[in-house]
């Protein structure tokens, strides 16, 4: 018993005080939402069209003007556009707030807000102040399903937001979903969506989830949740950092006085 | 020696027409000669040859020799299994059914292992989950099925446990949930998906698959890599190894109900992964490590904070686990549960933690080494008792030896580049490169075809060895001591499933 004190004294209380307090660090080289810079892309210039691994970088001709957009719920945040890009046009930032309520407001352009809204009325109103949610893995290769548990942890603490992951659908009110949603997986998700007693909301963490990630297109699997059960809420990330999971999560119900998105300065 | 086998170093690669092919009785011979003279099956596959031809290969790893050994022999529609006289091959002997429509004649349990579609994606799929499950008969026999979709926030997986009163006589295991297609997806490679792939098919062994892939690119395309690349990547596997290894300490402190130490170390392996994010920025090390080096380099600055952050983790990591192996109610829970001797560990072919609290020493950073394990040595903790404890004490020792190691490699990283550009692989070559990840061994087998593109990628990850371990592991013990075994393997999903 005194061996269980003297730990827990040497491990000190540990929960961030975010968000109340400040953000807690992120790693230097933390690949946040990206910003696209200028819209004046040298005449043919494919470089950031051709490194990209999952098609998310495209080039679009708007008044004589070539200018980047990026799908950020295709997006494996490799970088690999920043590099090699020859005139800086993209850059990934710090910025930790990647969730999105609507799937196109996943696309980051010149201009765009600096993060997207995540606010659902209807889950502010049901869930606001208690959201239970069942994790379903479909495909997933437990990085994203790990970083979804870790906030759990004293560290994160999402419990104290009445956040928290039930053991049933039945006790849930909306599903968590990872993963490029394999076809052996499709009839178990439609079946633990369909034992959420509704109303309820469906979150999809992770590229994969959202649009299949590293497996687009292969034959095996559906390309993530979208076209198979309505999505409420949208994390990218190859995988999503904690803080932006629970930020999404919390945008999502609408915890007081979250900030809500403004333009780009 | 016969020369119908061919000796070949970790991470070596030889021309695909030197691999030597011989008769089946010959194979079957040569298999388990090396088998019996203490060879471990780290692969069992079938390779398409020229027009309608196949060949089923053998990798064998050789502990004494610190070799590795290819073997193969064309074969039909049927072959006499492996499985009655090795029982290691016995998944892998199901797998190739599955995959190839080839059957292995007097295999006991011919059941599929992941549903997937056959004949490289042509033939049909057998549907998720139907299968003919062994089931028991008599009076308070109860069966108890669970999943895919579980209670806690893990990947999906099907059990179904045959039962007597509380008693487990045998646990059944039918996974196959997460199959995405992974090998069939790397063929044609390498292209700008393929390390995208490999760092996901499993993704909290993002470093080992990657380790393991890029040494095979590197194999074929006679790439060396710099010593500061070697170095940086025995860094971030040890940190893997680390995280996770808490991870399961904490978890497996929270299956017995011990809170405390599930709470710290919780927390802990999030600092491990934060760690691993000061050296590349993301926790897992994505688009760390590539062909021909390492992404990210660490300055005198970023070294010194890493082991700042390690020495707090070490301080926080002790209390944290001494709490629960000195705790005797923890211990009452662990000891004597789920124990496999060392025989059965031998004989199923257990690696990594699982096979070294079995008493075996089996572990390829030391019996094959690879990269910067060939310069720097780590023991190889073992335990000899087997059970939960022995499973979760072993990772207890690695972890001390790993935060020991990485310490070593920060005083002393190597001066000069982190990578040379990687050449693109050469033609009508094969490659197998075998690693360490913290759950044990992986192994990689590469062809490539006339163009140099791979035409075959075969992926063991560990669990793929494991998972009949932890059937075995169940019987005769309390269905709720189900969770306990389960979290001391913490085997992969989708590793296997791929």
């Amino acid at each position: 018993m005194l061996d269980v004190i003297r730990a827990r004294w040497q491990q000190g209380y540990r929960t961030m005080k975010w968000p109340d307090g400040p953000i807690p660090p992120l790693p230097e080289r933390f690949a946040g939402r990206p910003v696209m810079q200028g819209r004046d892309c040298p005449a043919d210039c494919q470089r950031c069209v051709e490194v990209c691994p999952t098609a998310a970088v495209q080039i679009q001709a708007t008044e004589g003007h070539r200018a980047t957009r990026l799908d950020t719920g295709r997006c494996l945040f490799c970088r690999a556009c920043e590099e090699a890009c020859p005139k800086g046009q993209i850059s990934f930032t710090q910025e930790y707030r990647l969730g999105a309520a609507k799937r196109e407001d996943l696309i980051v352009e010149r201009g765009c807000p600096v993060f997207a809204p995540c606010l659902v009325e209807r889950a502010r109103r049901y869930f606001g102040r208690s959201l239970k949610l069942r994790e379903v893995s479909a495909g997933g290769c437990n990085a994203c399903e790990a970083d979804s548990n870790v906030l759990g942890t004293p560290a994160w603490d999402m419990g104290r937001f009445g956040v928290q992951f039930v053991a049933s659908p039945r006790h849930a009110d909306g599903l968590l979903v990872t993963g490029p949603v394999p076809e052996n997986m499709r009839e178990a998700l439609l079946k633990t969506y369909h034992a959420v007693p509704s109303p309820k909301v469906v979150i999809a963490v992770g590229s994969c989830a959202i649009s299949g990630g590293p497996y687009a297109g292969c034959r095996e699997v559906h390309n993530g949740v979208d076209g198979l059960i309505p999505v409420d809420l949208y994390v990218p990330g190859c995988p999503p950092h904690p803080l932006t999971i629970l930020a999404s999560l919390l945008g999502l119900v609408g915890r007081r006085n979250w900030p809500q998105p403004r333009p780009q300065e | 020696m016969s020369p119908a086998i061919l000796f070949l170093c970790n991470g070596q690669r030889v021309d695909v027409t030197r691999c030597p092919v011989t008769s089946m009785a010959d194979f079957r011979q040569l298999v388990l000669d090396q088998i019996a003279d203490g060879a471990h099956l780290a692969a069992l596959f079938v390779r398409p040859a020229a027009t309608d031809r196949h060949l089923l290969t053998a990798v064998l790893s050789i502990p004494e020799a610190g070799q590795l050994a290819l073997a193969a022999a064309e074969v039909g529609q049927a072959y006499p299994c492996l499985t009655q006289q090795v029982p290691q091959a016995h998944w892998f002997e199901r797998e190739i059914a599955e995959q190839w429509a080839v059957t292995p004649e007097g295999h006991p349990w011919l059941k599929p292992i992941r549903f997937q579609p056959a004949c490289g994606g042509k033939g049909p799929a057998a549907r998720i989950g139907v299968t003919n499950f062994f089931a028991m008969e008599g009076d308070e026999v109860h069966e108890v099925a669970v999943g895919p979709v579980h209670a806690g926030v893990i990947e999906p997986g099907h059990f179904r446990f045959q039962c007597h009163g509380e008693t487990v006589y045998h646990l059944e295991i039918s996974l196959g949930y997460q199959h995405r297609g992974v090998e069939r997806a790397l063929i044609g490679g390498p292209g700008l998906r393929t390390i995208h792939t490999v760092e996901t098919l499993a993704g909290d062994t993002t470093i080992g698959h990657a380790i393991a892939y890029c040494q095979a690119v590197e194999a074929l395309s006679h790439t060396p890599v710099p010593s500061r690349a070697e170095a940086l990547r025995g860094v971030a596997a040890e940190l893997e190894r680390i995280a996770n290894h808490l991870g399961d300490l904490g978890a497996l402190a929270g299956d017995v109900g011990f809170l405390p130490t599930l709470n710290y170390c919780g927390r802990i392996r999030g600092d491990v992964l934060n760690a691993t994010a000061v050296l590349c920025g993301n926790r897992f090390g994505r688009g760390l490590v590539r062909p021909g080096g390492v992404t990210c380099d660490l300055d005198d600055r970023l070294a010194g904070l890493l082991k700042d952050r390690l020495a707090d983790i070490e301080r926080d990591a002790r209390s944290a686990v001494e709490l629960m192996f000195n705790t005797p109610s923890v211990l009452a829970r662990f000891e004597g549960t789920g124990a496999i001797p060392i025989q059965t560990a031998r004989e199923i072919g257990l690696v990594g933690v699982a096979a070294r609290a079995s008493g075996l020493d089996r572990d390829v950073r030391h019996e094959l080494p690879y990269g910067i394990y060939r310069l720097s040595h780590l023991p190889v903790c073992t335990w000899d008792s087997g059970d939960c404890f022995a499973r979760a004490y072993v990772r207890w020792l690695e972890v001390q030896q790993s935060l020991e190691f990485i310490n070593e490699q920060l005083n002393a990283l190597p001066e000069g580049p982190i990578a040379v550009p990687a050449k693109p692989p050469a033609a009508n070559q094969m490659a197998v490169s075998l690693t360490e990840g913290w759950r044990g061994q992986i192994c990689h087998v590469v062809q490539t075809d006339a163009l140099g593109r791979f035409a075959l990628y075969k992926v063991v990850d560990p669990s793929f060895h494991n998972w009949f371990g932890l059937a075995l592991a169940l019987r005769d013990q309390q269905i709720s001591d189900f969770p306990l075994c389960n979290k001391s393997f913490n085997l992969s999903y989708c590793g296997h499933d791929l």
